[in-house]
C-alpha cells in the first residue's frame, strides 16, 4: 500500500487532477463557473428589452460599462480581460477534463456490446453530453465570430464594433441564424439538464433531505437558460424587438 | 480397527482444557514462522479466516479456491446468524449454556471438549467480526441486537439482516485480501485441488488443476489445511451451491484420512419446496423466520380452500401442538421430520402437496408490517422472486431440504486428520455438531476453527519441522499423483458415452434422497448399496464429457466431483446401516418411539464412526472413537 | 413456453466470438433463467455440441458468481435481481433473448459468457478492509453505533461483487462497486483510522482498470442489491477530503 502511495506522489493539484474523480471535480467546479457565466450573460442581455437611455440602447451602455469595469481604479479593459481569461481557462479545463475522461472511458470498454443495449436510468441527455458539449463549443465559436469579432460571414454585413443593439438586430433578422441559436440553446439546456444534476454527485453533495431537489434544480435551470436565451433571437425575428 | 484414534483431548476440567492446551502446545517463534509454508484449500469462513490469521502470524500461505474470487465461497449464503454466548441480553446465557445446548442439540454424538472450546471462542468471534466492520444488526441505542434460534431458549444469535454469512465472509475475505496485499498469502483462484500428496505418511502438498487452461501442477508445503465445506450435493437437490463438492475431503480420505460419521447429514426444515423436475437446487429460507412464522397444515388432507380461507379451527399448528415448550423453535431435525410426517400423511400444501405453511399473519398483527419488514424483508423478497407469491399476504410454503453435513474428515482436538500434517476445518471436519447442528452454529464453527483454533494448534505439528524444507514439488511423490490426476481427467474425456454428468448426478441424488435422506431403513440402504455401484459403473463407461482438458470445461469439473460423490454415497449408506439407532439427523425407521420420535442407543452407539479407506468404496473399515459425556448427561432430547 | 436464444459463443480470449441461435422448447414459467440454460446445455451435450460456459454457483442471488447481459441489460429485465433469481415467467412465450457476457476492458473474457473479474480483488486489496489482527479486537459492544449508521453501512456492504455495475455503465466504470466498499467501511467508527488512505488507494487502483463515472445512474438500476449511487457521491466527497486532509491531525476532527 505504501509503495503505491509513494509512486504516485505528485504536487497536490496535479495528483488530484490525474485521477478521474479529481477530473470530475474539475468538471463540476468549472461547470458551476460556466453556469454562472451563462446566467449572468443571459440576464445582462435581457437589456435589449429595455428602452433607450438618452437615445442610446441600454445594452450598449451595459457593454461599455463592462469594458470600463472598475475604471478609473484600473485601466479600461483590464478587469474585463481578467474575467475573460478566467472564463477561457475554465472553459478549456472543462473541455480538457471531458476529453481525457472520454479517452479513459473508451479504453475501459474496448469491446463494445454486440447486441442491443437497453438503458434504464441513462437518458438521452446523459449519453450525449460529449456531443451536446462539442456542438455547443462550435456554437460558441460562431457566436464570438458573429457578435464579438464581427467576422464574416458569421457576422451580419452591417456589423460595427460597440453597436451591440444594432448588431443584435441585424444578426437575428436572419432566420437561419436565429434557428441555429435556438437549436444551440436547446442543446445547452439538454447539457445542463444532466450536468447540473451530475455536478452534485461529482462534488459529493449528497443529503437525503435535499437529494430530491437536485433533479428539480437541474430541470429548472435547463428550462430557465433555454427559455431565457431563446426568447431574445426569437423576439428579434418575430419583430417584437426592432 | 487399524487406526489409533487419539483425540488428544487435554486432561483437566472442561472449562480449563483449552486454556491449558494453548499453554502446553509447542509454539513457533515469530522469526521462524516465515520459514513455514502452509497450503489452505477453500476460501470460505474457515479457509479465509485461517489464511488471514496465519498470514498475520507470519506464515507463508498459499490459498487455493476453484472460484474466481475467494468471496464466492458458499459460506456467503448463510442467512440467519451466528451464535455467541455474550449474554448481552441478560437472559441467562453463558459459555456453559451454549456448550450444553450444542451437545444436546447434537444429540450427544459430539466431543464435549471440542464443543466447549467452540463456545468459549464464540465470544472472540463477535468481537473480531465487529472490529472488521461486519455490520451486525443494532438496536436504537447502538448496541448489538440478538435474536433467538431453533434449539435454544435464550437470544444469542447475532445477525446482519438475512445475510449474516455474506457479511461475515466478506469480513474474513477483507482480512484475507489484506494479507494478499502484504504478500503473506498467495491467492490461487480458479484452481481446484484434485489430490493430496503424502510422503512417509505425512501430507506434503497438493495437486491442483487450473480450471482456465487445464494445467495440472504440484504445490508443496509443511502442512495442508482443507477448508472445503460439506457434501450435501451428494443429494443433487440441496441448498448448497452448485459447485460445492466432496472431492478434496474424499481424495484426502483415499490417501489415508479417516472419514467420520458420513451419515450425519442435516435436512433444513425451511426451504422452498421443489416446483418441478428441472429444479437445479433448493433455496433455503432462514430458520430465523420460525421466530415469527407459525407452521401449520390443514387438518383435512382433502382441503381445497386457499390458506387464507381456512379458519383457525381447521388448521393444525403441529409444532406448537406437539412441542409446546419450544413450539416453532424446535431443532432442525425435529422440525424437519415433523414436516415430513405431515406431508406423508397427505396434508401437504401447494400445487404438488409437498410443503407446509409458514404463516406470518399473527406476527404482522402483533408487531405490525414495518417490524416484520425490518427483520425479514430481503428473505420475503427472495421468496417472492422465486415463487411469485407475496408472503405478507399469504403464508410461505416450505419443506425440508439437505443443507449441511455434520460428518466429515475425522480430526483430533488439534483439528488434524489421521494423516499427520493434514488438517480439516469448518464443515469439512466432523467435530463439533454431533448428529445435528443447531442453527447459527455453522458460521460460529467455521470462524472458530479458522481464527482461533487452527492458528494455535498447527504450531504444535510444525515445530518438529523447523529448518526443514518442504518436499520439493518435483519429488516422485508429486509426479506420481500428478499422473493419477491427469489420467483421471483424461478418463472422463475419453469415455465417449451417451449421458451427461448431470443426468448421473440426478440419478444418484434420487437414490440418496429416497434411501439415505430424512429417514433410512435397512432394506432401503441395502438397495442403495447395490444400486449405487451399478450406477457408478455405468457412469464410468457411459459418461459424455465434450470439449478438451486444456481449456475451461465445466462438464469436466463436474464429472470429477460427481465421480467422488458416488464413492462417498456408499460410505454414507454403510455408515447409516452400521448406526443401528436414530439420532439427530440420522433417523432409522427401525429405531423410533411409538410417537415417531428418534430413539437413540447410547449403550451401543455412543461413538464416532471413523471410516478408513480400503480400496473398495462399499466396504470401508470401521474405527470407533468412543464418546464420554462427563458434563452433559445423556438424556433423551425432549423439546416438549 | 418456448424461447429463442442468441448466445455469445467464444472459445477463449483470443478466439473470434459470435452469436449462435438456439431454440429452447417446453420450458416452464417456474424455471429460473439459469435452469433454462441448464436444459439447453443438456440438449447440446446430447447433440454432441459443447455446452455453453457460464458462471454460477449459489443460485440464491448472494454469491455474485452469475451474471450475463440479457437483452442489453445486466441480469435481465427484473430490477434488483441477479441472473440466477430471474425466472422465465418474466418473459413472453416465444420471446427472443440476446445473451452476452459482461464487456469491459477490466473484465477480460475467459470463455463464452464467463469473464475474469479479478480486478475487483485488486481494488479490495488496496484498502477494502479494516486492519485488525485476529485476537486484537475489543469487546463488540464497546463502541455503540447508531442503528441508522449500521443500517446504511449494511446497505453498502450488501454488494455481491457480481460486476453488473461495470457491465451496465456506458463508461465501463466500477465506481458503484468501489464506493460501496469504501462507504461501508468509512461509515463505521472502526473504519476511521484508515479512512483517507483507503479512499485514496482504492479509487486510484479502480481507475487503473475501469472507466470514469459520468453519473448516468445505470449501475444502480443494474445492481441486484439496488445499491444507491448516493454512495458514489460519498466516495467523491471523501476522495477530495483524502487529498486535502492533514493526516497528522485527523484524530482531532
Amino acid at each position: 500500500m505504501t509503495a503505491t502511495i509513494e509512486k504516485k506522489r505528485a504536487p497536490f493539484p496535479i495528483a488530484f487532477y490525474r485521477s478521474a474523480v479529481g477530473k470530475k471535480w474539475v468538471m463540476a467546479l468549472t461547470g458551476i463557473g460556466l453556469i454562472l457565466f451563462v446566467v449572468a450573460h443571459m440576464v445582462g442581455n435581457w437589456k435589449i428589452f429595455f428602452p433607450d437611455v438618452d437615445g442610446i440602447p441600454e445594452i450598449d451602455l451595459y457593454a461599455e460599462a463592462l469594458r470600463s469595469l472598475l475604471f478609473p481604479l484600473v485601466p479600461e479593459h483590464i478587469v474585463l480581460w481578467i474575467l475573460r481569461t478566467g472564463l477561457i481557462a475554465i472553459f478549456l479545463l472543462h473541455i480538457h477534463a471531458a476529453y481525457s475522461l472520454t479517452l479513459m472511458n473508451r479504453r475501459a470498454r474496448t469491446e463494445r456490446y454486440e447486441g442491443p443495449r437497453t438503458y434504464v436510468a441513462a437518458n438521452y441527455a446523459s449519453r450525449t453530453m460529449r456531443w451536446s458539449g462539442t456542438i455547443f463549443g462550435f456554437f460558441v465559436l460562431f457566436h464570438l465570430a458573429d457578435l464579438t469579432w464581427g467576422a464574416q460571414p458569421a457576422a451580419p454585413a452591417t456589423w460595427e464594433h460597440g453597436e451591440v443593439y444594432a448588431n443584435f438586430i441585424a444578426t437575428f433578422s436572419r432566420a437561419p441564424v436565429t434557428l441555429f441559436y435556438v437549436i444551440s440553446m436547446g442543446l445547452l439546456g439538454i447539457h445542463l439538464y444532466h450536468g447540473a444534476w451530475s455536478m452534485f454527485q461529482s462534488l459529493g453533495l449528497n443529503h437525503p433531505r435535499f437529494n430530491a431537489w437536485r433533479k428539480g434544480f437541474a430541470v429548472s435551470l435547463a428550462v430557465f437558460v433555454f427559455v431565457g436565451n431563446a426568447i431574445m433571437p426569437l423576439a428579434v425575428l418575430f419583430g417584437f424587438v426592432a | 480397527m487399524s487406526l489409533a484414534l487419539d483425540s488428544k483431548v487435554p486432561a483437566g476440567p472442561i472449562a480449563d482444557k483449552w486454556e491449558n492446551h494453548k499453554f502446553n502446545v509447542r509454539l513457533v517463534n515469530p522469526a521462524n514462522k516465515r520459514k513455514f509454508r502452509i497450503i489452505i484449500v477453500g476460501s470460505g469462513l474457515a479457509g479465509a479466516s485461517a489464511a488471514s490469521t496465519l498470514g498475520e502470524l507470519g506464515y507463508e500461505v498459499d490459498l487455493f479456491t476453484f472460484h474466481d474470487t475467494p468471496r464466492r465461497a458458499h459460506s456467503i449464503a448463510a442467512q440467519g446468524g451466528i451464535n455467541a454466548a455474550k449474554n448481552y441480553h441478560n437472559d441467562g446465557d453463558s459459555v456453559y449454556r451454549l456448550f450444553y445446548d450444542t451437545v444436546k442439540g447434537g444429540d450427544f454424538r459430539s466431543r464435549e471438549a471440542n464443543v466447549h472450546r467452540l463456545a468459549e471462542v464464540s465470544l472472540n468471534i463477535i468481537d473480531q467480526a465487529t472490529a472488521q466492520g461486519v455490520p451486525f444488526a443494532r438496536e436504537y441505542g447502538g448496541l448489538l441486537d440478538n435474536r433467538s434460534f431453533g434449539g435454544a431458549q435464550v437470544s444469542r444469535t447475532f445477525y446482519a439482516r438475512g445475510a449474516t454469512g455474506q457479511q461475515l465472509l466478506l469480513g474474513a475475505y477483507s482480512a484475507l485480501m489484506r494479507q494478499v496485499e502484504t504478500g503473506k498469502v498467495k491467492l490461487h483462484t480458479r484452481s481446484e485441488m484434485l489430490d493430496i500428496v503424502t510422503k512417509d505418511g505425512r501430507a506434503v502438498g497438493v495437486v491442483v488443476r487450473d480450471l482456465v487452461d487445464g494445467t495440472v501442477s504440484s504445490h508443496s508445503a509443511h502442512a495442508v489445511v482443507l477448508a472445503t465445506g460439506g457434501y450435501s450435493n451428494v443429494f443433487y437437490l440441496s441448498t448448497n451451491a452448485m459447485a460445492s463438492n466432496v472431492t478434496a475431503a474424499w481424495r484426502a480420505h483415499r490417501r489415508g484420512a479417516a472419514f467420520a460419521n458420513p451419515c450425519f447429514t442435516q435436512i433444513h426444515p425451511t426451504c422452498i419446496p421443489a416446483s418441478d423436475e428441472f429444479q437445479s437446487k433448493l433455496t433455503l429460507m432462514s430458520e430465523s423466520l420460525r421466530n415469527d412464522g407459525r407452521i401449520w397444515v390443514p387438518k383435512n388432507p382433502d382441503e381445497t380452500r386457499t390458506a387464507g380461507q381456512i379458519p383457525q379451527e381447521d388448521r393444525d399448528y403441529y409444532l406448537e401442538r406437539i412441542y409446546p415448550a419450544f413450539g416453532n423453535l424446535v431443532p432442525r431435525d425435529v422440525a424437519s421430520r415433523a414436516s415430513k410426517r405431515m406431508v406423508d400423511s397427505g396434508r401437504g400444501v401447494g400445487p404438488l402437496k409437498n410443503g407446509v405453511y409458514l404463516d406470518f399473519a399473527s406476527a404482522i398483527d402483533r408487531d405490525g408490517r414495518p417490524a416484520i419488514e425490518d427483520r425479514y424483508s430481503n428473505l420475503f423478497e427472495m421468496y417472492n422472486r422465486i415463487t411469485d407469491e407475496d408472503p405478507y399476504s399469504e403464508p410461505m410454503r416450505i419443506y425440508p431440504a439437505p443443507h449441511y453435513t455434520m460428518g466429515g474428515l475425522w480430526v483430533d482436538y488439534n483439528l488434524m486428520t489421521t494423516v499427520p500434517g493434514l488438517y480439516a476445518i469448518g464443515e469439512a471436519n466432523f467435530s463439533d455438531h454431533g448428529a445435528n447442528r443447531l442453527g447459527a452454529s455453522a458460521l460460529m464453527q467455521g470462524l472458530a476453527d479458522g481464527y482461533f483454533v487452527l492458528p494455535y494448534t498447527i504450531g504444535d505439528y510444525l515445530a518438529d519441522y523447523l529448518n526443514t524444507d518442504p518436499v520439493p514439488a518435483d519429488d516422485p511423490a508429486f509426479t506420481e499423483v500428478e499422473r493419477d490426476v491427469s489420467d483421471r481427467v483424461n478418463g472422463y474425456l475419453s469415455a465417449n458415452g451417451t449421458r451427461s454428468v448431470d443426468w448421473f448426478h440426478k440419478e444418484l441424488g434420487k437414490i440418496m434422497l429416497d434411501q439415505c435422506g430424512m429417514s433410512r431403513s435397512e432394506p432401503g440402504l441395502q438397495k442403495a448399496l447395490s444400486d449405487i455401484p451399478a450406477l457408478h459403473e455405468e457412469f464410468r463407461s457411459d459418461i459424455r464429457v465434450l470439449g478438451s482438458g486444456e481449456s475451461l470445461n465445466q462438464s469436466l469439473e463436474r464429472a470429477q466431483r460427481v465421480d467422488d460423490f458416488f464413492e462417498l454415497a456408499q460410505a454414507m449408506c454403510v455408515d447409516a446401516l452400521d448406526r443401528e439407532e436414530s439420532c439427530g439427523g440420522h433417523f432409522r425407521e427401525e429405531h423410533q418411539t411409538d410417537e415417531g420420535e428418534a430413539l437413540r442407543d447410547d449403550e451401543n452407539h455412543s461413538y464416532v464412526s471413523a471410516w478408513e479407506w480400503t480400496g473398495d468404496a462399499g466396504a470401508p473399515e470401521l474405527n470407533k472413537e468412543s464418546l464420554e459425556f462427563e458434563y452433559v448427561h445423556l438424556t433423551t432430547r425432549s423439546y416438549k | 413456453m418456448k424461447v429463442n436464444l442468441q448466445v455469445w459463443r467464444q472459445e477463449g480470449p483470443e478466439a473470434a466470438g459470435a452469436f449462435k441461435t438456439y431454440e429452447v422448447d417446453k420450458i416452464s414459467e417456474e424455471m429460473s433463467f439459469l435452469e433454462m440454460l441448464d436444459i439447453l446445455n443438456e440438449q447440446l451435450v446430447n447433440k454432441g455440441e459443447e455446452p455453453i460456459a457460464f458462471d454460477h454457483d449459489c443460485r440464491e442471488g448472494i454469491c455474485g458468481t452469475c451474471g450475463v447481459m440479457i437483452n442489453g441489460q445486466p441480469h435481465g429485465p427484473q430490477l434488483g435481481t441477479a441472473t440466477c433469481q430471474l425466472h422465465m415467467r418474466k418473459f413472453d412465450d416465444g420471446a427472443t433473448l440476446v445473451v452476452e457476457p459482461w464487456r469491459a476492458t477490466g473484465f477480460p473474457l475467459v470463455r463464452d459468457l464467463i469473464v475474469d473479474r479479478s480486478a475487483f480483488d485488486r481494488i479490495i486489496e488496496g484498502g477494502g478492509y479494516i486492519s485488525v489482527d485476529t485476537g486484537s479486537a475489543p469487546d463488540a459492544n464497546l463502541t455503540p453505533i447508531p442503528k441508522m449508521v449500521a443500517d446504511t453501512a449494511f446497505d453498502a456492504a450488501a454488494c455481491i461483487g457480481c460486476g453488473a455495475c461495470v457491465a451496465a455503465c456506458p463508461n465501463g466504470a466500477a465506481n458503484l462497486f468501489t464506493a460501496a466498499k469504501i462507504s461501508h467501511l468509512n461509515l463505521l467508527p472502526q473504519g476511521q483510522a484508515e479512512r483517507w488512505s483507503r479512499t485514496e488507494n482504492m479509487v486510484e487502483i479502480m481507475e487503473e482498470y475501469f472507466g470514469s463515472c459520468t453519473n448516468h445512474g445505470e449501475c444502480e438500476k443494474a445492481c441486484p442489491k439496488s445499491i444507491s449511487i448516493d454512495f458514489i457521491a460519498m466516495m467523491n466527497s471523501d476522495y477530495v477530503k483524502a487529498k486535502f486532509k492533514n493526516r497528522r491531525l485527523v484524530a482531532q476532527s
